[in-house]
């Protein structure tokens, strides 16, 4: 099988490597903001603003996390050898994930089906797990960044990344409020908009940094000559955005909440470019510094058999999954099922 | 102390025994609420509406057990069983890149505006949008029952240097077990969800909740089991006999055949099954039954267990109790399942006179006697301990193989200390039986607060568009759309 000239196994794992960092960076997006709504649910002011906020994410929250569902299976049928090892390696964060995403997912259920006196039970439990799967997450990506070592070093700066990730989480989510929310949810969720900002700029920053740090081959990747120069856009418009976004915020909410999709789409170009560098500096690893995509491929014609399904399923998902997000456009209002 | 194979298969097998639960219940009941939501447009009659309504409750909170516990099943072959996928995944994967793509996304996007899009769609997509939901929970169903049938009865592939590739994608989709499985699950499903909505509903009327709509609802639920039942024992049967082809050692565990290669091989009843001498003790038997059963001949000969041990002493066949114990209580709940269901919808079809009219009147649920209504409540749990029981007898039927022939499962199980197994596992055990709890105190709360609820005198212009539509098709005084 050839493809573009290239034979089959060189293109395949390409393909499929660039279909999982996708269903990824999707993940990351869609679930990011709906885990930061849980992780903000604590400093709602009353009870009817926190139901308004899980109102916003509550047609959503479970097509959002089929994206995990879809990256986790497509590591395991294009890269099954890397699929075992990163995952027993990382048995217990990914078990602490798993407990997190359990207690969330059923607790949108649970908290407006049981009685009202455990109401407050299942609001608790849907942070917690909010919580839980967003450590869980940014350590689990500190570990991968460090080459999946557990040392003092590692660990620590793992335990950093989970913070960073949990910053960045409910900022997406605090810019989804932004977007979604009327009147003092709106308010509130600029200013919590705004207090991420800081975390945001620190996380980035040091994973940025200890990445290069911490492999000469990343290094060699980012610092040479003439790569250096066509790499420079992703920090400087970083930044600008960053500028972008401060502006914004500062100026939210305006009147006929003109701008209020300003600050989610910033925090999407940032979670696109954050995410694009950290595939450059990887690439061509899918364990990093131990087995390449090259290596860790199955068979071109399983490939092969999944790809032809894809071109005609994906692109039917993303069309129903923009209707869903067509019939719920707009201000949240209460869910309700009449 | 437990070594880390047996700790993830219990680990594996408590995960997917909770995981079960609840698909049992989604992929039926998803058509149910397309049957409610059909019959309410049909006839107008709000009843069908209060019966979608509530069904939607349980439908919504059994959606989201089954998907977080079936992210963590996924999670879980990386985790503690790398083996399998590294050796099958050229099949199994694509098996599965095919449920997320044409299931788990369709569900998972079209129960958001299934839910909560009432009033913000028309009718038809908000119809339409519950048909898919239906619709891809039964594909996710078709699906994961290919690779799991794979597993049991696999072809269609070559081993090269000890890594299985796909040959003909054809045969592995429609191997030899798949279509009885399918069907068998399905049914065992639509039984579930028969069982659950007549138990339900018998609680809430027992409770003094008179409505139509419940009255109705025990009606659907016994006529559905009623019918599916017969249909659930003969495909049992042609399942039996497919095994027997395919994988001999799984059915000489559940008849406890130990050595009976002549034939005239007796069922038995009742039994403990001891591996150490390899015997029955405490027999209980119906001559030549078993042979009747399995080869339609008195005399014919069935599987022996003997046969399944190597001349140095491996034994190639399943641990037997399990199997045996298993099989007899799926036979036995579905036996209970035929007697309920053939009971209930004697007395129902009986003409009686109403005691208002004065005419006969069929179909009255207060001539159901009273033990019978009582009875359906906890029938409410045979599907599920049907389910469960029959998936032991075909998951612990297959050891010690997890690709029958082709791997072990010790072969597959990942190098992760026992210790960490042990905590995960009991992690996951408490967090299963506290959400169990959870989620039928939930079921038991929300409809005994639905017998307080007044009955449905009409539906508001707020309530959403498709029930306007109907609504007003009424007002008109037009014939109910057909």
């Amino acid at each position: 099988m050839e493809f573009l000239g290239y034979p089959a196994t060189t293109s395949l794992p390409f393909i499929f490597a660039a279909l999982m960092g996708v269903s990824i960076l999707l993940y990351v997006i869609l679930d990011g903001y709906d885990l930061g709504v849980g992780i903000l649910t604590p400093l709602a002011d009353s009870d009817p603003q926190r139901d308004m906020m899980v109102a916003s994410i509550g047609p959503f929250w479970d097509a959002n996390e089929t994206w995990l569902v879809l990256a986790v299976g497509l590591l395991l049928v294009a890269f099954p050898a890397a699929h075992g090892l990163i995952l027993s390696t990382l048995y217990l964060p990914v078990f602490v994930m798993l407990v997190g995403l359990i207690l969330r997912g059923v607790s949108f259920e649970f908290r407006v089906k049981a009685r009202a006196k455990h109401k407050h039970l299942w609001n608790r439990l849907f942070f917690i797990g909010s919580l839980m799967t967003t450590l869980a997450q940014g350590f689990m990506l500190g570990l991968y960044v460090m080459g999946l070592q557990f040392t003092m070093t590692t660990v620590l700066f793992s335990v950093l990344c989970a913070l960073a990730l949990t910053v960045g989480y409910a900022f997406i989510g605090a810019t989804w409020l932004i977007l979604k929310g009327e009147d003092t949810l709106q308010r509130r969720a600029v200013r919590w908009a705004r207090t991420c900002i800081g975390g945001l700029i620190v996380g980035i920053g040091a994973i940025s940094l200890a990445s290069p740090l911490v492999s000469p081959r990343i290094w060699e990747k980012w610092f040479t000559f003439p790569e250096i120069l066509w790499l420079s856009p992703l920090p400087i418009v970083s930044l600008a955005l960053l500028a972008l976004l401060w502006r914004s915020l500062a100026t939210l909410p305006q009147a006929d909440d003109r701008g209020a999709w300003v600050p989610f789409g910033i925090a999407l170009a940032l979670y696109v470019l954050a995410f694009l560098g950290l595939a450059y500096s990887f690439y061509p690893y899918v364990v990093p510094e131990q087995l390449t995509i090259y290596e860790a491929a199955s068979a071109p014609e399983s490939l092969f058999i999944i790809l032809i399904g894809a071109l005609f399923v994906v692109p039917t998902i993303l069309g129903y999954t923009a209707l869903a997000y067509w019939v719920f456009r707009g201000k949240t209002k209460a869910l309700r099922y009449d | 102390m437990m070594d880390t194979l047996i700790l993830s298969r219990i680990q594996f097998a408590a995960n997917i025994s909770f995981h079960i639960l609840f698909p049992t219940i989604t992929i039926a009941l998803g058509w149910f609420l397309l049957f409610f939501k059909l019959r309410f447009q049909w006839t107008g009659d709000l009843k069908w509406m209060e019966a979608y309504r509530f069904w939607v409750k349980v439908f919504a909170l059994s959606f989201a057990m089954g998907v977080v516990s079936g992210i963590t099943m996924s999670f879980q072959f990386g985790t503690n069983w790398p083996g399998f996928m590294e050796k099958v995944g050229n099949i199994a994967g694509p098996l599965l890149a095919y449920e997320v793509m044409t299931a788990f996304f369709l569900e998972a996007v079209f129960i958001g505006i299934m839910l909560f899009g009432f009033s913000r769609v028309p009718g038809w997509l908000h119809t339409t949008a519950t048909f898919l939901v239906a619709f891809g929970t039964t594909m996710s169903t078709f699906w994961i029952i290919v690779l799991n049938s794979w597993m049991h009865t696999p072809q269609g592939f070559e081993m090269i240097d000890g890594v299985a590739h796909a040959t003909d994608w054809w045969a592995i989709i429609f191997n030899p077990s798949m279509p009885y499985r399918l069907a068998h699950m399905l049914l065992a499903s639509g039984l579930t969800v028969a069982f659950v909505i007549a138990g339900v509903a018998a609680f809430r009327y027992i409770r003094g909740d008179r409505k139509e709509t419940v009255r109705s609802q025990i009606r659907v639920g016994v006529t559905f089991a009623a019918l599916l039942i017969p249909v659930q024992i003969l495909m049992g049967d042609m399942h039996g006999l497919n095994t027997m082809e395919h994988q001999p050692a799984k059915v000489a565990a559940m008849e406890g055949n130990w050595s009976d290669t002549d034939g005239n091989t007796p069922l038995i009843l009742f039994a403990l099954p001891n591996s150490e001498t390899r015997e029955n003790d405490f027999e209980i038997g119906v001559p030549n039954m078993a042979s009747i059963i399995l080869t339609h001949h008195a005399e014919g000969a069935i599987p022996a267990l003997d046969e399944f041990v190597t001349e140095d002493g491996e034994v190639l066949h399943p641990p037997v109790g399990k199997v045996f114990w298993s099989f007899r209580t799926m036979v036995g709940t579905g036996m209970a399942m035929l007697l309920i269901s053939w009971g209930a919808l004697f007395f129902l079809w009986r003409r009686k006179p109403c005691e208002e009219t004065g005419t006969d009147r069929r179909f009255m649920v207060r001539h159901l006697p009273k033990p019978l209504l009582w009875a359906l409540v906890p029938m409410a749990f045979s599907g599920w301990v049907a389910t469960l029981a029959g998936w032991y007898t075909t998951e612990i039927g297959r050891q010690p193989w997890l690709v029958q022939g082709v791997m072990s499962t010790a072969e597959a199980v990942a190098d992760v200390p026992a210790p960490m197994v042990l905590s995960t596992l009991l992690g996951y055990l408490a967090i299963y039986a506290a959400l169990l709890v959870a989620y039928v105190s939930v079921i038991v709360y929300i409809a005994t607060k639905a017998t307080k609820d007044e009955p449905l005198d009409s539906m508001t212009p707020a309530s959403g568009e498709a029930v306007v539509d109907a609504i007003s098709r009424e007002d008109r005084g037009m014939a109910p759309a057909e």
